[in-house]
């Protein structure tokens, strides 16, 4: 259960240790509220973007329409933009600041600076993108995929909000640096690795996108080039994509391997193997994008059978990581008392919702990232590419697996960060949050999977195709979806009243920053698994060899380019 | 680096699962023949109409090829050029498609002819049409406020005259 009172982390093995624990315990003031900020925007971000999304479920149902002519389309890309991009950049540069703050130490004053830099760059970009998408000038999905040409400030917006990122990467870069100058030699702590891991292949995936909105998308929507290689922007896009999911997934993982093995009293399992996982996702998580595209023509087989080669690699750190946890919690279940096979697994804090929305996300990550298998099989994509089948597999493995963990850290780290405690009453409600979260997520992924493999395709308004039979039998399954959306709908009501408590009304008081440490004889972390020049270089590598034939491939063979479309 | 017993045989399994599916989807693709849209047949997307084969979109039987029907389908926001496509249950079938504006896709719901039309490109897919039925083909690619109004028909039909088709 939460306590209300601080936990001291006294470690009895050696004095420097003790003393480095007990003054970072609690994350610096001044770094708290860079932290806060950031996390604040998130949560405004999921309010409206959940709320575009319960719109949208409600349109496909047919039973309902959006009025005074609003576009289906814009709402669909303000659910996209606000949750897949904002709220996840945010949550992740926020609570990354509060964790390289923690464990390495206070930012400098111009580390801190250069944090609110970046914190305003991205504010500014997501208010100019916005507004763009509010007008009605930018009704092109996330995705923003040419010819389809918005205005060229919407552009512009996501441009900042990507370089704001870098800024704010950067602060958490520069202190991570400090503390390996300081303490030359030692092993850096595992959670500022992480954060230095994800935001090392977070630049890295960025540049295609950068690179696809600076020197295509800009120029094209501004009318100083007349066409765009469609084709090459989308490869751009997708070499940024499928990144992204990793570096929304990765702040999960150091939440599972690093703070919910202290919730529920257990030590972390390994210190290497949790390196070792998160070096491989820094490999393996780029030269893949093309698994998006293996229906695309343009591509050759050969390329596109080698990305999915390498998109095979990455489930190994996954494998990694869920027998860590699962190691973890049945030695902690043991502990406790836990007997027989299963007993441990009744032994674990159901009712801590520090440890049950993580627990479930890593629940959800089980078929999410089976059927991720399935996405990424070459010729099996065909069956479902584009079905809702998709939105279904990101709604568990994103939007359950990934959110549900960064739930159940924002329900410790706000009031870790306003000062503040999570009660019980509030800790019961944020339980009741994420059963309602997991009941309806259940409902409408179920749905958008079952649909998705008839054929009902994604990112569509309502619609009977003519009255077509096949089209007929996905409406029960829309009308499942939009069940399925409320329940969520009232679910994130509940996670920001929790929210709005949690940042002004909580009892004042100190909350935990749950940390755990290594098992008492844990071997030394060999010194190669955060040797960033090694493995920087091995990047390298594998993102030539798979991305230098086929972008030479495009850009020799390209057809003529395209001019921008606006139909909608 | 110390790896716990279990883990290494856990890790092994998952490891021979990976290889094991990859071989199946290398195997059935490079040799099976069961690959996705790679087409690289690049078109001037802005004189689609002038071009062969889609100055004469529809369906066209063919002689002396692997296959027994072209059929030949232009798409443009929101519709699909031709509006129904029939073709004799158990034959062979190359679909030929592209796009004369944004992006469009191309998929026959509830099978796996599936694949993106992009501007510029000549999408391919061949393939038997083994199972008989009314099939809806939908653009599953936003591409603009008609994007779900925008569908066809693929009709798969028992006919006495498929003898010689196969």
């Amino acid at each position: 259960m939460t306590t209300a009172t601080v936990t001291k982390e006294i470690t009895k093995k050696n004095g420097s240790k003790e003393t480095f624990k007990e003054k970072f315990v609690q994350v610096d003031r001044r770094d708290a509220k860079l932290a806060l900020a950031h996390i604040v925007v998130a949560f405004i971000a999921l309010f409206l973007g959940g709320f575009a999304g319960l719109l949208q479920v409600f349109v496909r149902s047919g039973q309902f329409k959006l009025p005074a002519g609003i576009n289906y389309y814009q709402i669909l890309t303000v659910h996209g933009v606000l949750l897949g991009l904002i709220l996840t950049t945010y949550f992740i540069l926020g609570f990354q600041t509060a964790a390289i703050s923690r464990t390495s130490g206070a930012l400098s004053n111009k580390q801190r600076t250069i944090g609110w830099a970046g914190f305003w760059i991205m504010t500014i970009g997501t208010a100019a993108s916005a507004t763009m998408v509010l007008l009605n000038e930018a009704s092109v999905l996330y995705t923003f995929y040419a010819p389809l040409q918005a205005h060229w400030i919407f552009y512009l917006g996501l441009a900042l909000v990507v370089v704001g990122s870098w800024t704010v990467a950067l602060a958490q870069g520069l202190r991570y640096i400090q503390w390996r100058k300081e303490n030359k030699g030692q092993t850096s702590p595992l959670l500022s690795f992480m954060v230095v891991v994800n935001n090392l292949m977070w630049f890295v995936c960025t540049l295609g996108v950068a690179a696809e909105v600076l020197f295509q998308l800009l120029p094209w929507s501004l009318g100083l080039v007349e066409r765009v290689d469609v084709l090459l922007s989308r490869t751009l896009f997708w070499y940024f994509g499928h990144a992204l999911v990793y570096f929304w997934l990765l702040p999960a993982y150091m939440i599972w391997y690093t703070v919910v093995p202290k919730v529920i009293g257990a030590k972390i399992f390994s210190d290497s193997l949790a390196r070792l996982a998160f070096m491989l996702f820094l490999l393996f998580s780029i030269p893949v994008g093309v698994h998006h595209q293996l229906t695309e023509p343009g591509i050759d087989g050969f390329w596109k059978f080698l990305q999915v080669v390498l998109t095979f690699f990455v489930i190994v750190p996954s494998l990694l990581t869920a027998f860590s946890m699962f190691a973890t919690f049945e030695i902690r279940g043991r502990e406790l008392g836990g007997k027989g096979l299963f007993g441990w697994f009744k032994k674990l804090p159901w009712k801590d919702s520090r440890f049950l929305l993580p627990f479930i996300g890593m629940a959800a990550f089980i078929p999410g990232g089976a059927g991720g298998v399935v996405n990424a099989s070459y010729q099996m994509n065909e069956l479902i590419h584009n079905t809702i089948w998709v939105t279904g597999h990101f709604h568990l493995a994103i939007a359950t697996t990934v959110v549900l963990t960064y739930f159940g850290a924002a329900y410790w780290l706000i009031p870790h960060l306003t000062g503040r405690v999570l009660t019980k009453k509030m800790n019961d409600l944020a339980v009741t949050s994420g059963i309602m979260w997991t009941i309806g997520m259940f409902i409408m992924s179920g749905a958008m999977h079952i649909a998705g493999l008839f054929g009902a395709p994604r990112r569509s308004e309502y619609s009977t195709y003519g009255g077509s039979e096949q089209a007929a039998e996905w409406i029960p399954y829309q009308i499942a979806q939009a069940v399925g959306g409320t329940v969520l709908f009232i679910a994130i009501i509940l996670i920001i009243g929790i929210v709005i408590n949690l940042i002004w009304f909580a009892p004042k008081g100190e909350e935990e920053f749950p940390l755990a440490e290594l098992s008492q004889g844990a071997e030394r972390t060999p010194a190669i698994l955060e040797n960033f020049k090694l493995w920087g270089v091995i990047l390298v590598a594998l993102i030539l060899i798979a991305y230098t034939f086929p972008i030479f491939d495009i850009i020799n063979n390209s057809p003529l380019g395209s001019t921008g479309y606006k139909f909608w | 680096m110390h790896i716990h017993k279990y883990e290494k045989w856990w890790l092994t399994f998952g490891a021979a699962m990976l290889i094991a599916f990859l071989v199946i989807v290398g195997v059935s693709a490079f040799h099976g023949g069961t690959h996705p849209n790679n087409s690289k047949w690049t078109i001037n997307y802005e004189k689609v109409d002038e071009i062969a084969p889609f100055d004469n979109p529809g369906v066209h039987k063919v002689e002396g090829k692997d296959w027994d029907y072209e059929v030949v389908l232009v798409a443009s926001a929101f519709s699909y050029n031709p509006m129904e496509i029939e073709v004799p249950v158990g034959s062979k079938v190359r679909f030929i498609a592209t796009t004369k504006d944004v992006v469009h896709g191309f998929e026959v719901a509830g099978t796996n002819i599936n694949f993106m039309l992009e501007p510029g490109y000549v999408s391919e897919k061949i393939t038997t049409v083994d199972k008989a039925g009314e099939y809806v083909i939908v653009c599953n690619e936003y591409c603009g406020t008609g994007h779900a109004m925008m569908y066809s028909t693929l009709k798969v039909v028992d006919t006495d005259d498929n003898s010689n088709s196969h």
